[in-house]
């Protein structure tokens, strides 16, 4: 193994290892812009510029791996020089206010700043042309912020496998964006939000509807109910400081009450409804195929992400039969809230306001969908994504730690274990495993603390198959079928899988399709920065908040029972399809 | 004069499917091979005499490149263009020896001729004005350059006659 010396301190590391990483290993920091772990490392902006001994130029610490022998400084007269450099005249074609920047306070740009004791701009002269894109209801664009890192550039290309944004025009003119001056609006943006989840600056956020949330509270004829996606638990504590990881179930209930929801509930409740109804419906299909020999579209894929959802209707709109129906659980929730909890209170769906809190920006997107208003009016009215949570509880003035441990409101708040693994990736497929097996076979979920290992953890494309040997009489038709399934997340795994199902290579009953890398937990509207590290923290409370409940499998959740009973009658019924259920369409891919 | 000299393989005389379906034989030669994006634009802007949004979404679909990352190179490099090009190319030297000596002057009378702006296309097609940087005529400075054809020691009042010439010559094929 190569040793190196970094600012006289020796350190071995592997063959391979670049300058930046073996410099972490030697206790010290240099700074970086463009550098994101996991995710990028091209040496575009030169603010990691170090120098080595013997070499003619500085060199970009993130992309130049060591060798034997190998002496560098960090701290220079001439590499301090060189980054400060680059940063003044980065500021210096910065068109930002730091105090009313969504960044302010979380911005690297601002942090290299301060930490290289940048106190004035020498350089001044002509600013690139600043263009706000609000094109979307999900985020917004600022080339006037943007630094040209290109981040988001390789999140949406080689991440995800979309390919919206790339570099256009050359030398001053450049801006990041897509194609000749289009809209995200007019592009194959699927609005998950990876680019805003690793821009260092503010030039693409969420969209803040805060404001709106606010005047809803505000407005004495309204009533205003919330929901909280699963993974908001395992991240809402990194907006306060706590480790990736930490539940916050509790604390996050208190807060949304004394923010002044008139009600407290669970999107986890809707995920439970959702295992019910697409549950139903992969047996349903099953039935079809194999028993009516009825051409029937399978594999049958999830549809609980809406990022997802926008990427099938625009590259795969000819598999759009193989999407599941069913709504997500936020777009039920939103019927579920503006139709039985509304009569069970007395308002009318158009006195109510539901909130969402996801971790996702591409919700926004589809809170906004023309057909989503099956109460007849929208069903979810607004969406904050868990930052935004974070940036309302401290503008209420909530101190986050004193806040006791809280429970969700009934009767549309109640959850099952399976419904938090909703949060991560293979998690929505194990709930579904877990309700679908013990409908078929009557028996026990025969898996060690009902997990299905081979699709848990962060690999891009994960199998399972559970073979079914005993049945009730009424599904004897499945009596040793192996229902073989599959689990991608981040989009540029799922195409591959498509891809593959697509040649023939690969044949599944079932698969489960998340947008972003590691599922909701590491979704575009979550805390920044999700490393791989944060995702396995965050899966590791989504598991412990499942393994910690006594009721881990939907259809035993009673309040789903009873709203069968009560209001919808059966999974799959003509009322359910009517509130529950929806369609897609293709759009053009450019 | 060459008709050719535009660098444009007749676009007036095909019609735009015509021109696509050559396109979609290129794409169909290139496609499975690594760095196709940049010679299929190449062939498509020689096809076309620019790059019309048209081809630009065939080549993306066909190439499976990303719209925003066809824009990219299209709009990184020069030499594309996705404005339609005149007949013939009129380019004025603005290099140091042209500019001293009164280019600048020329290309104000070209603009002033021609009705159009650097970048700009006549609305009969005939002529784009671009601006370029020394052909090697410093010596007979200022010089501009029509097609592959340089004129030297160009005096605005000249370039009416030199205009003229181009125009005749299209008036006289007809």
């Amino acid at each position: 193994m190569p040793t190196v010396t970094i600012d006289n301190v020796r350190v071995e590391v592997p063959a391979g290892t670049t300058i930046l990483d073996a410099a972490k290993q030697a206790g010290v920091k240099v700074p970086t812009l463009c550098y994101l772990k996991d995710v990028q490392a091209i040496g575009a902006c030169r603010v990691c510029l170090v120098e080595v001994q013997g070499a003619r130029t500085l060199v970009a610490s993130c992309v130049t791996p060591v060798a034997d022998g190998m002496v560098v400084h960090t701290n220079t007269k001439r590499a301090r020089g060189a980054r400060r450099t680059v940063v003044e005249l980065l500021l210096s074609d910065h068109q930002g206010d730091c105090q009313t920047c969504e960044r302010n306070d979380d911005c690297e740009l601002q942090a290299l700043a301060r930490d290289l004791g940048i106190n004035d701009i020498t350089y001044v002269g002509a600013k690139s042309t600043r263009y706000v894109d609000d094109s979307t209801p999900a985020l917004i664009r600022d080339t006037g912020k943007c630094v040209l890192c290109r981040r988001c550039v390789t999140v949406c290309g080689e991440v995800q496998g979309v390919g919206g944004i790339f570099p256009q025009n050359r030398g001053f003119a450049t801006v990041v964006g897509p194609a000749f001056d289009l809209n995200l609006h007019d592009i194959v943006c699927v609005q998950c939000g990876q680019c805003a989840a690793v821009c260092p600056v503010g030039a693409i956020t969420e969209r803040d509807h805060i404001q709106d949330v606010w005047e809803a509270l505000d407005d004495p004829t309204k009533t205003v109910v919330v929901q909280t996606a699963p993974a908001i638990r395992a991240a809402l504590g990194e907006c306060f400081g706590y480790p990736p990881g930490t539940l916050v179930t509790g604390k996050m209930v208190s807060a949304l009450r004394r923010i002044g929801f008139d009600a407290v509930f669970d999107t986890n409740f809707a995920a439970d409804l959702t295992i019910l109804e697409e549950g139903t419906e992969l047996l349903t299909r099953l039935k079809n195929a194999l028993v009516d020999g009825k051409p029937v579209a399978l594999p049958m894929f999830t549809s609980c992400s809406p990022g997802w959802i926008k990427f099938i209707e625009y590259f795969y709109p000819d598999m759009l039969a193989n999407v599941s129906t069913c709504k997500s659980p936020q777009q039920m929730f939103g019927a579920i809230a503006k139709t039985y909890y509304a009569e069970k209170i007395g308002k009318k769906p158009e006195d109510m306001i539901v909130v969402s809190v996801m971790p996702c920006t591409a919700k926004k997107f589809e809170a906004q969908r023309p057909e989503m208003n099956a109460s007849g009016v929208q069903d979810v009215d607004y969406v904050l994504t868990t930052r935004e949570l974070g940036r309302m509880i401290k503008q209420a003035g909530i101190d986050f730690d004193r806040l006791p441990d809280d429970t969700m409101d009934s009767p549309i708040g109640m959850s099952s274990g399976a419904a938090d693994i909703f949060a991560n990736t293979g998690g929505v497929m194990e709930a579904a495993l877990r309700t679908v097996y013990e409908i078929v076979t009557g028996k026990p979920f025969p898996f060690e603390d009902l997990h299905v290992k081979p699709i848990a953890g962060l690999e891009g494309i994960k199998e399972a198959a559970v073979t079914i040997e005993e049945t009730t009489p009424e599904w004897a038709f499945l009596k040793g079928v192996t229902v073989r399934t599959a689990v991608a997340h981040g989009l540029g795994n799922a195409r591959q899988l498509i891809e593959r199902v697509r040649e023939g290579l690969s044949t599944y009953h079932f698969i489960e399709i998340m947008t972003c890398p590691g599922g909701c937990i590491g979704g575009g509207g979550q805390p920044r920065f999700t490393t791989n590290e944060t995702r396995l923290a965050r899966i590791q409370a989504i598991y412990k908040e499942d393994e910690g409940k006594t009721l881990r499998k939907s259809h035993e959740n009673p309040e789903i029972k009873h709203i069968y009973e009560e209001f919808l009658g059966k999974p799959n019924s003509k009322k359910s399809h009517e509130l529950l259920h929806t369609h897609y369409h293709e759009r053009a891919k450019v | 004069m060459n008709d050719k000299a535009c660098g444009c393989t007749c676009a007036e005389e095909a019609s735009e499917e015509e021109l696509l379906a050559r396109l979609d034989d290129v794409i169909a030669d290139y496609k499975d091979k690594p760095g196709a994006l940049i010679p299929v634009l190449q062939m498509a802007q020689a096809i076309f005499g620019y790059l019309p949004e048209s081809a630009l979404k065939k080549i993306s679909l066909g190439l499976g490149k990303p719209y925003s990352e066809v824009a990219g190179v299209v709009g990184f490099y020069s030499f594309f263009s996705t404005q339609p090009r005149g007949k013939h190319m009129v380019r004025v030297c603005l290099g140091t020896a042209c500019y001293v000596r009164g280019g600048k002057n020329v290309l104000e009378a070209l603009k002033d001729k021609l009705g159009v702006d650097v970048g700009g296309t006549t609305e009969d097609r005939q002529f784009s004005l671009e601006v370029a940087r020394c052909f090697g005529a410093c010596g007979l400075a200022p010089a501009i350059m029509i097609d592959d054809q340089v004129y030297q020691r160009v005096k605005p009042t000249r370039v009416q006659a030199i205009l003229d010439q181009y125009r005749n010559a299209e008036a006289a094929a007809r």
